[in-house]
């Protein structure tokens, strides 16, 4: 009986061997970069990223969360470049020594999106802080990302420039739905709310329904996207050299075109707005 | 709801197309899921087996332990994995974050304690049967979990295959440790996400109804070796 049994285990092992055989390790150069799910979701780096590697010969490894857990991803060395869009916070990232230096690289804007119906009448007008005192006034349905991305951060601080506390409504007309943008919007939708969302993502939301952007255009709207290589001196397997010369490439000329180049539906998603020192 | 018939559209159409990205996502499922599988029946078969024919203090909170287990989170387990293979944990050394070997630690993490429970209830009630016979054979405690599992092993095939679905259909820990990199640690389950949160909700559901035929399957084609075999050794 044990004779059989072990005739059958030895083909096991082996299938099993083959299965968990090793990923031989690409040859090429790899670098991980954290970055926020507004820049994958709108197709950003299917279309940067082959560029880049067909000129340098190395691949760009994309990791796409909200900006906060993206900060604290490279702040325990898991990645080697961060592409984030939460200044205050890159640059408090760089200033407490785990990244080397901030660049501007482009930037969009955040606009309202909201149903059809319109319960809280924004439709059309400019003033930001003014729109969400009238989605607060008529207690409409907000769908907040409530994951302290850059996306939330910046709502935040666009509800104290309201004079508006939400987080003391959580639960009835302000929604914190704990999710990434496009999930976020997919709740908005659902549930006929309010959300704030960077354009990008928007044009290139494939699940509108009725919903449209309501409010655009104020300059507090404004979304800046910043690129720092993680600090080698604090992460010894930070690969200092491929991602330098990534970031070197999306604040060059070649880079920042590419950027400008992307459409979706025609429109133009990212701003290159490097400057070069 | 026109986007339940747009699935099966996408669907149909994913699979006609059958590309090389699509080849690629399903592959990368089938390899971390099976190796996931081998990796917990490795741990959990003798494990489950040495529960059942041994008797000593706390064994029964063992078991309880074990069982509760079972209904790990992925996204505790994928956040633990996390810790420990991020370049600031204790494991940062191996920088196995964002591979698909983490994808396979974590999922062979909440799929052990399955295939445990349920080989300890199979070989349970099959020792109550054997254990006359084992004793006057005078078998050690490991020629006795070796007849047991062996002879055990067509119900064990359920053991597996329940591990199986639970690693096949997880995304939470996937999608912690994988980190969803594209032509990288990229699989169906975190493709489906991904292109629900893009907004793409018939592409989204075409992907779920290939993982879901798939899953059917294998579930299929090992119930019908498992048949043929049993036919075999019967006869």
């Amino acid at each position: 009986m044990h004779a059989k049994a072990l005739r059958s285990v030895v083909p096991a092992l082996l299938v099993a061997a083959l299965v968990l055989a090793p990923e031989r390790a690409t040859a090429e150069d790899f670098i991980i970069v954290q970055s926020t799910t507004s820049t994958q979701n709108s197709g950003l780096y299917d279309h940067l990223l082959p560029q880049f590697r067909e000129k340098t010969g190395i691949e760009v490894r994309v990791v796409a969360v909200g900006t906060g857990q993206a900060i604290k991803n490279a702040q325990n060395c898991d990645g080697d470049v961060l592409l984030v869009h939460a200044k205050a916070a890159e640059e408090r990232f760089v200033a407490e020594g785990y990244g080397v230096s901030r660049s501007d690289v482009m930037y969009n804007d955040f606009v309202l999106v909201g149903p059809a119906a319109d319960d809280a009448a924004i439709a059309g007008g400019k003033d930001v802080t003014a729109a969400l005192a009238k989605i607060e006034a008529a207690a409409a349905p907000f769908a907040s990302r409530g994951d302290d991305s850059g996306t939330h951060k910046k709502e935040l601080a666009l509800w104290t420039a309201a004079g508006i506390d939400p987080l003391g409504a959580s639960g009835t007309w302000y929604r914190e739905t704990g999710s990434g943008m496009g999930a976020t919007l997919n709740i908005a939708v659902g549930m006929g709310a309010y959300a704030m969302t960077d354009r990008a993502t928007w044009i290139a939301f494939g699940n509108k329904a009725g919903h449209r952007i309501l409010v655009e255009g104020d300059e507090r709207l404004f979304n800046q996207y910043g690129i720092i290589l993680v600090n080698p001196e604090r992460c010894a397997n930070v690969k200092a050299e491929q991602g330098q010369r990534f970031i070197d490439w999306i604040l060059s000329d070649e880079g920042q075109s590419a950027i400008a180049d992307y459409r979706r539906d025609g429109k133009q998603l990212f701003f290159p707005n490097a400057r070069i020192s | 709801m026109q986007d339940f018939g747009a699935a099966f559209v996408e669907a149909f159409a994913l699979i006609v197309n059958f590309d090389a990205q699509l080849a690629e996502i399903i592959g990368l499922s089938l390899r971390v899921t099976l190796s996931a599988v081998v990796i917990a029946c490795v741990i959990g078969l003798p494990l489950g087996a040495l529960l059942a024919v041994t008797r000593f203090p706390g064994r029964g909170l063992v078991v309880a332990v074990i069982s509760g287990l079972m209904g790990l989170p992925p996204v505790v387990v994928g956040l633990g994995v996390y810790l420990l293979l991020s370049s600031a944990g204790p494991l940062g050394v191996l920088q196995l974050l964002y591979t698909p070997t983490a994808m396979i630690i974590a999922q062979a993490i909440l799929v052990t304690p399955i295939v445990a429970a349920l080989t300890r209830q199979v070989i349970d009630d099959l020792h109550i049967e054997y254990d006359e016979l084992l004793r006057s054979l005078g078998s050690s405690r490991m020629e006795t979990v070796a007849t047991l599992l062996w002879d055990a092993r067509y119900s064990l095939l359920t053991a597996a295959l329940a591990g199986l679905g639970r690693a096949f259909a997880e995304v939470g820990a996937v999608m912690i440790v994988g980190g969803n990199i594209n032509h990288v640690t990229r699989v169906m389950t975190t493709a489906i996400a991904l292109e629900t949160s893009k907004g793409a909700l018939a592409l989204a559901l075409g992907l779920g109804i290939i993982l879901v035929c798939l899953s059917v399957l294998i579930n299929a084609g090992l119930m019908g070796l498992r048949r043929t075999a049993e036919r075999m050794a019967y006869a």
